[in-house]
């Protein structure tokens, strides 16, 4: 069962990405130029990169949580709160890095709190989290007192627009809490739980394992994940928008994880395979608007990429799939009479 | 008491009590006036909770209800105002696309065993999106059938006025419970839920069923979408923006476990009128922000979640997977 490490090249969802950014060129030839300018990289695809981090974070947290067979709707929600307090903070004169931790800290209760309700009170997930996702942007609003609250607070416009040995600061945190993420379930027995208990709860309860504990900690990095790519958003525009930020995007992270190939049914869940998905919805959302589509479209284009996924992940296509195993190259024989 | 009639009782005893405690502040609202606008405000959200509540008790969820609500008035809006229908041949045909959207997605649900939530996440960007195409602007809806519509009411006693749509929404109310209760649809659907291989061994048709379900709701949500064309005058394809949100809340806050199987159309009502109290009490109050609506409901949500858990767990300590397959 052994993999070599660049056995991921081979996915389908690696070729489903050089396929979009194939189109994408072809769309725009210049679409692979990547300059230097001011000390940074500047490029289309440093863009796709640099958009699509909000949502390959979320989809970090979002994995871990897919993979207990829980799901997490609130994490556009804690987007909300973490950048309001933050915003709120400075504004009202808090050292930022105080704003920072304390919105970080925001989003980690936020996800202790969806945690509690799923291990203590035994609650479905998805309703769970449900409440604070309709409560969240309510209590966003509280705390901005229904305004846009902006700020030009230096530290968190770097998290926001800043750049790091040339890549933009959102790439480079998305990059090291991949990094740190996967090497915590890979290299530690932390994976191995996850999935033990996203496959059987119960069973893996009776296997000595705390699940308890360990769904806390899941939801908690997941509030985490979306308090950070909340700061992110409210850096970039360098305010807190209570009502759209991060509206919609927790739908774009559990569409990036499935992407990614782990099951909403729990168990076997790959974090560098979900942050791929977050990029293939990014070079498709930049696709459509640098092709001149309307964004509007990009929509009926994602419905379209779940509606093939789910389809290719049925049990039906898994059939198929097998019986052209059993017969090899069936595609091939009628081709020998033109 | 029937046991099984407690969340039931203790949904309508809280609205009760919260009216109460709402008209004690402010005496205004106890007249058929606010009783007769609580209708109105809420007709599309009750009507698209009813068909909510089905699907939610035969264990699954549906995400897209709100993007149909989008997608029908947009198309009314296109049909009357640039291909010039009259508005109810337009209706006829939002409500035939619509339980066809529907079918589709119960067909995928249960033909490609997927959990309802991911495909009705699809069926909702595939909705928001082909309305976005069909005209990403407001259109207007000027006809005199709206006007029409619009001016006519039956008088309450105290001066209320049940206006047509929210006529169509007691309606719909009525006929969901008899679907639920007195019909053999209804008994399957509860059989679902309860546990889809038993329903399947006792002869329930799943397959049939489970696309019945999802076009019910999708039909639902199209009565909604004509509802809220006629209460707006206007097409939008952002219309109706988190209403999915609404009717699951109003749905759980009526009583209806979202494990499935059990569950009441009564108690959705009383889950939608609640909601309506909230969103009135706040306009009554005056002082009150906008966004005190959202943390209300979702206080109101995480306790009547918590009541069910309380009630249930004494009874019965069944426990069920998130996702059906």
């Amino acid at each position: 069962m052994k993999r070599s490490g660049f056995s991921f090249l081979a996915r389908p969802q690696f070729a489903a990405l050089i396929a979009v950014l194939f189109i994408n060129w072809l769309l725009f030839p210049g679409f692979f130029d990547i300059t230097w300018q001011d000390g940074r990289l500047f490029g289309s695809l440093i863009d796709v990169l640099n958009r699509g981090a909000p949502v390959a974070i979320l989809a970090i947290g979002m994995t871990a949580v897919i993979a207990t067979k829980g799901v997490d709707l609130s994490v556009g929600a804690v987007m909300a709160i973490s950048g309001a307090v933050a915003a709120s903070l400075v504004v009202g004169g808090t050292a930022s890095w105080i704003a920072v931790l304390a919105a970080l800290g925001i989003g980690l209760a936020c996800g202790l709190w969806n945690g509690m309700l799923v291990t203590v009170l035994d609650m479905q997930p998805i309703i769970a989290t449900l409440v604070l996702m309709v409560a969240g942007r309510g209590l966003a609003q509280l705390i901005t007192e229904g305004s846009i609250v902006t700020f030009s607070d230096p530290l968190l416009i770097f998290i926001g627009t800043g750049s790091f040995l040339g890549f933009p600061m959102p790439v480079v945190i998305a990059f090291v809490l991949l990094v740190g993420s996967t090497l915590a379930v890979r290299r530690t027995a932390l994976g191995l739980l996850i999935e033990a208990v996203g496959v059987n709860r119960s069973a893996a309860r009776f296997a000595g394992i705390t699940s308890g504990a360990l769904l806390l900690l899941v939801y908690a990095f997941a509030g985490f994940c979306a308090a950070v790519s909340g700061l992110i958003v409210a850096g970039d525009i360098r305010g807190a928008d209570a009502n759209n930020s991060g509206l919609w995007l927790e739908l774009d992270a559990i569409l990036a994880v499935v992407i990614g190939g782990t099951s909403l049914l729990g168990g076997r869940f790959s974090i560098p395979m979900s942050v791929l998905g977050a990029m293939i919805i990014q070079a498709m959302n930049t696709g459509i608007l640098i092709s001149g589509f309307s964004p509007e479209f990009n929509l009926v284009v994602k419905s379209g990429v779940i509606i093939l996924i789910l389809v290719l992940q049925s049990p039906l296509a898994a059939r198929l799939f097998s019986r052209g195993h059993a017969r090899p190259e069936p595609a091939t024989a009628p081709r020998t009479t033109p | 008491m029937n046991r099984s009639l407690r969340p039931l009782a203790a949904t309508a005893t809280i609205f009760v009590l919260a009216y109460l405690a709402a008209v004690s502040q402010h005496p205004g609202m106890l007249s058929t006036r606010v009783l007769g606008n609580f209708l109105t405000d809420n007709a599309f959200l009750g009507i698209a909770a009813v068909g909510m509540t089905f699907v939610i008790i035969s264990g699954g969820i549906d995400l897209s209800v709100g993007a149909v609500i989008g997608f029908t008035t947009v198309l009314i809006a296109v049909l009357i105002m640039w291909v010039g229908l009259h508005p109810l041949v337009a209706f006829a045909i939002a409500l035939a696309v619509s339980a066809l959207f529907g079918a589709c997605m119960g067909a995928a649900i249960h033909y490609l065993k997927v959990p309802s939530f991911i495909v009705t996440l699809a069926g909702m960007f595939l909705a928001r999106g082909g309305a976005s195409v069909l005209s990403p602007d407001s259109i207007g809806i000027k006809h005199e059938f709206y006007s029409t519509i619009s001016k006519s009411y039956l008088l309450m006693p105290g001066g209320g006025r049940l206006t047509v749509i929210g006529g169509i929404m007691i309606a719909v109310f009525l006929f969901g419970i008899v679907l639920a209760h007195r019909t053999r649809f209804g008994s399957y659907v509860y059989a679902l839920g309860g546990n889809e291989t038993s329903a399947a061994l006792m002869g329930v048709p799943v397959a049939r069923t489970t696309i019945q379900i999802y076009m019910l709701s999708s039909t639902l949500a199209g009565l909604a979408g004509i509802v809220f064309s006629l209460y707006t005058s206007a097409g939008y394809s952002l219309s109706a923006l988190g209403v999915e949100l609404d009717a699951i809340a109003a749905v759980v806050i009526g009583g209806t476990l979202l494990t499935g199987g059990y569950g009441f159309v009564a108690g959705t009502f009383v889950g939608v009128m609640l909601q309506g109290l909230v969103q009135t009490y706040i306009v009554f109050d005056g002082s009150l922000s906008s966004w005190w609506t959202k943390i209300v409901i979702g206080a109101l949500l995480f306790m009547f979640i918590l009541l069910q858990r309380l009630v249930f767990t004494a009874s019965a300590p069944s426990r069920k997977v998130l996702w059906k397959t």
